[in-house]
Formats: C-alpha cells, structure tokens, sequence
C-alpha cells in the first residue's frame, strides 16, 4: 500500500471511530440529543451533515491557502461567513435540482450551520494542516463517525422508550448515561492504533 | 415609583432567573459542547465560563443596541458576525495573557462562536429589549453557564485526579476514578446530576 493511502486509511479511521466527534469531542451534541429520538430521521440528518463537511472541508482549504495566510485574524469570522452562506447555496441548489431530496432533509439543512461539528471541522483541519484531499478524507471520516453515533443513539433510544428506568432519570439525563456509556465503547477503539504506533 | 427604579427591578429579575430557574445548562440543556468538553478540571471550566460571559455581555449589548438598524432577514447572520468578533478578541486575548491556558482550550475556546446559548439569547432577548436589559440578561445567563460548568468541572476534577485547581486533596493512598477525566466522564456527570435534581423537585413536590 503507497505511503498516502496508508494515512488516508489512519485519518478516516481516527477521525471516524478513535476520535468520534460527537462522543469524544462533543461536537454536535445539539442534533445528538434533539432529533435522535427516530432511526430514519437520525440517518438523514448524519447524510445531510456528510455532505456539508466535505463541502466545508473544500472552502475552509481554499480559505485557508489563498486569503488567511495574509489575515489570519479573520479566520473566524470568514470560516462561519463561508459555512453559513455555502449551507444556504446548498440549500438552494438541492431545492432546484432534487426536490425529493430538499424534502427528506427538510429543517435540517439550515440548522446545520450552526453545527460545532462543522466549524470544528474547518478549525481542526486547518491546525493539523492537512492538504485538500487528506482534508476530504477527513472531513469524510468525521462525518461517517457522527452517522454512526447519531444511528446508534437513536436505535438506543427507541429501545429506552419501552424500557421501565426510575422516575427520575426518564428522559434526558437517561440520553446522558446511555451517551456515557456509548463515548466509553467507543474508548476501546483507542486501541487499534496503539501497536502499530 | 419613578421609571428607572422600575427598570432596575426587572433588570434584577432578569439576571436572577439565569442563574438557575431558567439555568441554560440544567434546565434548557443548551451550551453543552463546552459544558462538557473543557471540563476535565475546575480551571479550565472558570477560563471557558470567562470567556464566554465577556462574548455574551458584549455581543449581547452591542445587538440590543443594533436592534433597529439590523434588517430582519439577515438577522441571524449579522448575529453571528458579531459574535465570531468578540469570540476573536477573546481568542487573542487569551493567546496574550494565559497562553498555556489557551493551548489546553485549544479550538474550543474559537467554538463559543457556535455556542447555541449565545445565539438563542441574542434571538430571543437581545433583540427585543432595550440595552440596559438585555445586559443583565446576559450577565445572568452566563453566570449561570459558568456555576453549570463550575460544578462539573469541580466534580469531575475531584474524582478524576483526586484534586481541585490542582492541588491534591485526599493524599497519596486516593485511586484516582479516571474515566471522569476522559469524555465519558463528561457524560455521566452531566447525567447525574440531572438526575439529582429530578430527584430533589419529586421530593419538594412530596412535601408540600
């Protein structure tokens, strides 16, 4: 296997299971207790948030080349102005192109931009300097990794509806011990990394 | 009663209910990727909680002053603008005074931008009430944010490292409890103290 495939291969996989943004960096947490309480909706939402990463992914790369080196102090500021603007482009375009489509994701499109996940994003990928494609492949990675968590949740969820919990814990602070529970399985794959360094 | 005196009443009352009856942590569960994510230790939960309450009360101030001049179907973004510049001052600030501290915030501290709570204040308060309002408001709000992060920080940082603020508390024989520390930890405390207080107002209901 070539030397880039290999740390293609790494960065999907960290970005995806070791490093889940959702359970060990806690972005997008909103999402992951707001709409996880069905299956489907919850696999819409993971594919619609895919897809704006990597989008994200290109622009903050652009970004970051091409303007930032001169200004660095309004990196912030153009990153959000860029995710905001590039969601609402999106939106649009989705709505001309595929209607069946604007409808399955429906509410969730503009709400994506205020999304730590994908900010996030933009921030971390500039501070590990990936070039664009590493930064593709993980922009990808983190997106897939927040499918899964989202998709897991919301099955777990469905369940804990029937399941008889004290009083007390019913609702969210159930969410919380069952996401607690999930960020520590998801500690094992720390592991898979670990011997070959 | 004179007008100002009854403005300053209402201001009380607003900086009051964020502290806890409207709590944005426990209450409105909002804010949670800093809530949980920078606080594995009671300092870290005290700079973010900073930070965070200069952002609000400046951005909080500046929209309510803004409030007729911003044009309603660009709110939103004009918003955010203004709040990804105070998050920059913060950010450089920090990078000047206490850089050891923002390297252990790291991109978290440039993450208040998309803090729900900031956003939901300037949309639900700010934007309809006068300066001096919407100041305390904001005052109340982050306090309370800061108390929320305060206590799982305190909490985490005790079990985990058997410490607070970094001075060891139950001498060398403690086994530290480190899955606090780590992100799970996060979770459950959050979890358990949500809890708690389901478990306090099904007892105050009980007594009454």
């Amino acid at each position: 296997m070539p030397d880039f495939v290999a740390e293609w291969v790494w960065v999907f996989a960290a970005a995806c299971l070791v490093n889940n943004f959702t359970l060990t960096y806690f972005l997008g947490l909103c999402p992951f207790f707001g709409v996880t309480g069905r299956l489907d909706t919850a696999l819409r939402l993971g594919l619609a948030n895919i897809f704006v990463l990597l989008i994200t992914s290109v622009a903050a790369w652009f970004l970051n080349t091409f303007v930032l080196a001169y200004a660095p102090y309004l990196r912030l500021i153009s990153f959000i102005v860029v995710i905001a603007s590039t969601v609402q482009f999106v939106e649009m375009a989705i709505r001309k192109l595929s209607p069946a489509l604007f409808r399955a994701l429906g509410l969730f499109l503009p709400l994506i931009t205020t999304n730590c996940a994908i900010l996030g994003l933009a921030l971390f990928q500039t501070n590990r300097g990936y070039d664009l494609l590493t930064g593709l492949v993980y922009a990808l990675g983190a997106g897939v990794g927040l499918t899964l968590a989202l998709v897991i949740m919301a099955g777990l969820r469905e369940e804990n509806e029937l399941a008889a919990v004290p009083k007390v814990v019913r609702g969210t602070a159930m969410s919380f011990f069952v996401a607690g529970l999930l960020s520590m399985a998801f500690m094992g794959f720390a592991g898979l990394f670990s011997s070959t360094g | 009663m004179s007008a100002s005196s009854v403005d300053e009443k209402l201001a009380s009352a607003e900086f009051i209910k964020g502290l806890w009856r409207e709590n944005p942590v426990f209450i409105a569960v909002l804010g949670l990727c800093p809530a949980l994510a920078v606080t594995n230790s009671l300092q870290n939960a005290l700079v973010m909680g900073a930070a965070s309450t200069f952002v609000l009360c400046g951005s909080s101030l500046l929209v309510s002053l803004m409030r007729k001049v911003i044009p309603k179907p660009v709110r939103i973004s004009v918003y955010i603008i203004i709040i990804a510049t105070f998050v920059t001052i913060v950010d450089f600030v920090l990078g000047a005074l206490m850089p050891a501290a923002q390297k252990q915030l790291g991109a978290f501290i440039a993450l208040i931008v998309v803090n729900c709570l900031i956003l939901g204040r300037q949309e639900a308060f700010a934007s309809k009430n006068g300066p001096w309002l919407a100041l305390a408001d904001a005052a109340g709000m982050s306090l309370g944010f800061t108390l929320a992060m305060a206590m799982i920080g305190g909490i985490r940082e005790i079990l985990g490292n058997g410490a607070l603020l970094g001075i060891p508390l139950f001498g060398p024989n403690f086994e530290p409890w480190v899955i606090m520390v780590l992100p799970p930890g996060g979770f459950l405390t959050l979890g358990a103290l949500l809890a708690f207080f389901a478990y306090l107002k099904t007892f105050r209901k009980g007594a009454r």
